[in-house]
């Protein structure tokens, strides 16, 4: 045994009252996510494609002197060129300024239907839950109902209805798509009404609405956020499925989806005048779920690997 | 005694986004034939990696054996494939897990889940395995056995479930069971008779036994020799009674410390051992413990200390044994267990292999 | 399960008798009567066509007279097509619609299932970023850009297949690879997760314990549980299905009631809309209560009527 100088054998005891405070410093739950988040390529994929996307839905039309609503008969149906650089269609119209005008329709109503969703989810899951009870059964059975109809068939009876109009649209894509919103809402209240750090901070004689902003919106907002990310692309699928069967936005309005049913029968000879818009939609729908995946994943740490 | 298993210097290792935990970091002992063995720690000191690394059930990737050996009857399983480990799992060694509500399938009935072991490994055709089945039952002391095989998980109580367990863990006769705080899960009550099942099979049986545990109490009713773990690494390993009796490492007694016993005065308070166990991706230099040790040497924080003898078959890996070292005041609660031991050396050696 | 499916039929009648009315009250603020676009009938002849209609009834009447119809399985006429009743548009297109719709169904379950599985046995390598870059491309893709490309690629550029219309085998295959691919892509993705799930439960670890290889661990304890969820997927599926159809069909030219439907609508044929929802609206309804009673049967862990039971 090779010596040790003797007064390394001091004793000197413990050296530390605690060592829970050696662990590295530890992150916000939303600095972790965004950290899990970041990581994810194809999420990441995700958020380049729509940041393009939205800087075009911004300024692509001024990018054009085309007016995407003016017709040129005599230059209908151009392939794509210096001029017209995604081609014109049957009435000459230049689809570069209608594929960026489409982003904004689609977009606008992929935003008004998830916020909807979630103003009126979060109302109705919110009372149900905070009511709790016979009020709570009745506001749940209700959606349990409405939710047994099928959203494709309601749609298109509302379409029919009451003639193909933004609004319409929206309404008949809202009409079933807060329940799902409602019962994440109400889930996530009920569980957190009974946590103990909630019930620890009632009996601290914290009031309903500090609770709710201080511990349910933060813990809500992953659910909630994922939700909306998938309401977006299946709105911006349903004004397309719409449009193909002849129930979409009536023109001058140029969305993705009347463009796309348009461009269809015409493939053949001008293909263009399917392919932008289509792979728009397939391009937005992507991005959206990706990122929607990546959300859930970041936000899921049991799913962490 | 005949040596079943020997483990030498096991290191595994798992690749995490923080970096690699080495979760153990070279442990070395011996389980001879008909010997229980418990290895007690707390959670997350690397003993239940440690055992699930016997039968290679960890994950691999992101799990990694980086060194060492584990030899199971002068067979090394290390070497094994996943294939060759197939004809071992189950066979010769079987393993009892802590939680038995989720160790059992939720959708397939008792009796499968044992036959499946049966047709495995004694290649039984479905009427034998069935008797078999049922006889296992009876003999892990489930009632009306030829009624329960036909039902589920959930219509069995916890401890039921936790004989249903033992039965599929015992159907082929294993060599080595390991029980993996097979207790942990239970009400006080059912533990007890848990325990007693185990001892009484094994004594049957005749079959080693590896009993993971962080509950003291439950050793000294079932061990023949106890190694205590901390941060991937045995620091004290000896018979329950140089361990209970005889205590060497600060961890030990800071384990003892903190059990609650019947004759307790109320004047002896319960000890903690202070802190939480260290981040195993950067483990500390020196000694692992020392930054809880009441007991702390200068040294402890500068090199990892050697494996000291202290008899035949007590081992402690702690600096207070250097001949240099002071002598120190055991905590009031440990003092008063400790007696002389006959079998002690006169004095802690260096353990062999140790530099 | 007798009280409990009693439940769930309640519920089921309910929702029905919901969409009924509201189709019904909808459809009369539906722009103008079902005889605007022939101008100037005689007004005696009109007020024949609207007694033989039952329109001249009050409205309670006509409500309470079709809700006693759809009762007896009787969904009305067709308003532009004399002759035709919305019954004998069923009797002709639903056995069609329903031959496509189960080759997708089974199509989606089947390469679903598959790929899902292989992406979760081999998590995090090669085959799994794979089998999800599939997935999500066929989320991404509707269902009728995706026939329009398989048509004008497969059958009109290199005629594998037939461009359209019905027959045989061969005209079902396109149609139900349209169908089937965005369900395909949803059923991988679950199948993916819920096998993850499994897996990462003890008794797969107690399989493995038991000495069992991965094939027969995966076959007999983690498929089954992980396929709970997928068959709770049923009910969805068959709406996606049958809303998918009525645009693959128009594509194809599938004489099914998925294309006369589209029809009925681009004439505006209320009584033919209104007739065909309802009837979509049973089938969907009792195909998730059939699912519910499925799942119950072979989840052991859910007695059904006292709710899903700890596991």
């Amino acid at each position: 045994m090779e010596p040790i100088s003797k007064d390394r054998f001091k004793l000197v005891g413990l050296q530390q009252q605690g060592t829970d405070n050696v662990a590295k410093a530890s992150l916000t739950f939303w600095q972790d996510v965004v950290r899990r988040f970041a990581k994810n390529k194809l999420a990441m994929v995700g958020v380049v494609l729509l940041v393009i996307l939205v800087f075009m839905a911004a300024f692509g039309p001024l990018m054009t002197e085309f007016d995407y609503r003016s017709n040129d008969l005599g230059n209908k149906n151009q392939a794509p060129s210096a001029e017209h650089w995604f081609g014109t269609d049957d009435l000459g119209r230049d689809m570069f300024a209608r594929v960026w005008e489409g982003a904004r329709i689609s977009l606008f109503i992929g935003l008004a239907a998830a916020l909807i969703d979630l103003f009126i989810g979060v109302l109705w899951g919110g009372i149900a839950a905070y009511k709790g009870g016979r009020v709570d059964e009745g506001m749940m059975r209700f959606a349990d109902v409405l939710y047994g109809i099928p959203y494709l068939l309601l749609a298109i009876i509302l379409m029919v209805v009451f003639g193909q109009s933004l609004g319409t649209m929206i309404v008949a894509m809202t009409i079933t798509g807060w329940i799902n919103m409602a019962r994440i809402v109400r889930g996530q209240v009920l569980s957190l009404k009974n946590r103990e750090y909630v019930l620890a901070a009632r009996t601290l004689g914290a009031t309903m609405p500090w609770i709710m902003r201080k511990h349910l919106i933060p813990n809500a907002m992953g659910p909630i956020l994922i939700t909306m990310t998938l309401t977006i692309p299946s709105a911006i699928f349903t004004e397309s499925f719409l449009s193909y069967l002849g129930l979409g936005l009536t023109p001058p309005i140029a969305s993705w989806g009347t463009m796309a049913s348009d461009g269809l029968p015409a493939l053949k000879y001008y293909p263009w005048r399917l392919f932008f818009p289509a792979i728009m939609i397939c391009v937005t729908i992507f991005s959206f779920n990706v990122i929607g995946d990546g959300l859930r994943d970041a936000l899921d740490p049991k799913m962490r690997k | 005694m005949e040596k079943l298993l020997e483990v030498k210097d096991l290191c595994v290792s798992f690749g995490t986004h923080g970096g690699e935990v080495q979760a153990v970091r070279g442990i070395s002992f011996d389980l001879y034939k008909g010997e229980t063995l418990a290895i007690v720690g707390e959670s997350g000191s690397g003993k239940s990696v440690a055992s699930q690394t016997i039968m290679k059930l960890i994950p691999m990737p992101p799990g990694k054996i980086t060194n060492g050996e584990i030899l199971f009857d002068g067979d090394d399983l290390v070497k094994k494939t996943d294939k060759q480990m197939e004809k071992v799992r189950g066979k010769d060694i079987s393993m009892i897990f802590q939680d038995p509500m989720t160790s059992l399938n939720p959708t397939m009935k008792i009796g499968p889940q044992i036959m499946e072991v049966l047709k495995k490994h004694q290649k039984l055709s479905g009427s034998v395995a069935k008797e078999r089945t049922i006889e296992l039952l009876r003999l892990v002391g489930i009632p009306m056995p030829e009624k329960r095989i036909n039902q589920y998980a959930h219509e069995f109580s916890g401890g039921m479930r936790q004989r249903a367990m033992i039965a599929i863990a015992l159907a082929a006769n294993p060599r080595l069971l390991i029980a993996d705080e097979p207790t942990t899960a239970l009400d006080v009550t059912i533990q007890s008779q848990i325990l007693e099942l185990i001892k009484d099979l094994q004594q049957k049986i005749g079959m080693s036994v590896i009993f993971i545990t962080h509950d003291l109490g439950v050793v000294a009713n079932v061990a023949d020799r106890v190694a205590v773990m901390y941060a991937g690494q045995i620091v004290e390993v000896g018979t329950v009674d140089e361990i209970f009796y005889d205590p060497r490492h600060p961890y030990t007694w800071g384990l003892l410390a903190s059990m609650p016993s019947l004759d307790m005065t109320d004047k002896a308070e319960l000890l903690d051992i202070p802190g939480t166990p260290p981040d195993l991706t950067n483990p500390p230099k020196g000694d692992a413990f020392a930054p809880r040790n009441r007991y702390a040497l200068a040294i402890d924080f500068e090199e990892e200390p050697p494996m000291f003898q202290v008899s035949e078959t007590h081992y402690a890996k702690t600096w207070l044994l250097h001949p240099d070292a002071p002598k120190v005041e055991l905590p009031e609660q440990v003092k008063r267990r400790v007696r002389k031991l006959a079998a002690s050396f006169d004095k802690p050696v260096l353990a062999e292999g140790e530099a | 399960m007798v009280k409990y499916i009693g439940r769930r039929l309640l519920y089921i009648l309910l929702s029905l008798w919901l969409i009924i009315t509201a189709t019904f009250f909808l459809m009369r603020l539906a722009p103008g009567n079902p005889f605007t676009s022939e101008k100037q009938l005689p007004p005696e002849i009109k007020a024949n066509l609207l007694a033989h209609y039952g329109l001249d009834q009050p409205w309670y009447a006509q409500y309470g007279d079709y809700l006693l119809k759809v009762l007896q399985w009787d969904f009305g006429p067709s308003f532009k097509y004399k002759s035709q009743t919305v019954n004998d548009l069923i009797n002709t297109g639903f056995p069609v619609s329903l031959v496509l719709g189960l080759e997708a169904i089974f199509l989606a379950l089947a390469v679903g299932v598959i790929l899902g599985v292989i992406a979760a046995l081999k998590h995090n390598r090669w085959q799994d970023y794979t089998a999800m870059i599939i997935a999500v491309a066929g989320i991404s893709v509707p269902s009728f850009i995706m026939a329009t490309v398989l048509q004008y690629v497969l059958a009109i550029k290199f005629g594998i297949f037939p461009v359209a219309r019905w027959g045989t085998f061969m005209h079902t295959v396109l149609p139900a690879i349209a169908l089937a691919s965005t369900p395909t892509a949803f059923i991988a993705r679950l199948t993916r997760s819920s096998m993850l799930e499994v897996l990462s439960n003890d008794y797969i670890k107690t399989a493995k314990a038991k000495g069992l290889s991965e094939f027969m661990i995966t076959i007999k304890h983690t498929l089954r549980n992980a396929l709970l969820p997928v068959v709770s997927y049923m009910g969805p599926l068959s709406a996606g299905v049958i809303t998918g159809s009525f645009v693959i069909e128009r594509i194809f030219g599938i004489p099914g009631l998925g294309s006369h439907f589209v029809v009925s609508i681009g004439n505006r044929d209320y009584t033919v809309i209104m007739g065909v929802t309802v009837f979509y609206s049973i089938i969907l309804l009792f195909s998730v209560l059939l699912v519910d009673i499925l799942y119950g049967l072979i989840d052991p862990r859910i007695k059904l009527g006292r709710g899903k039971k700890g596991a």
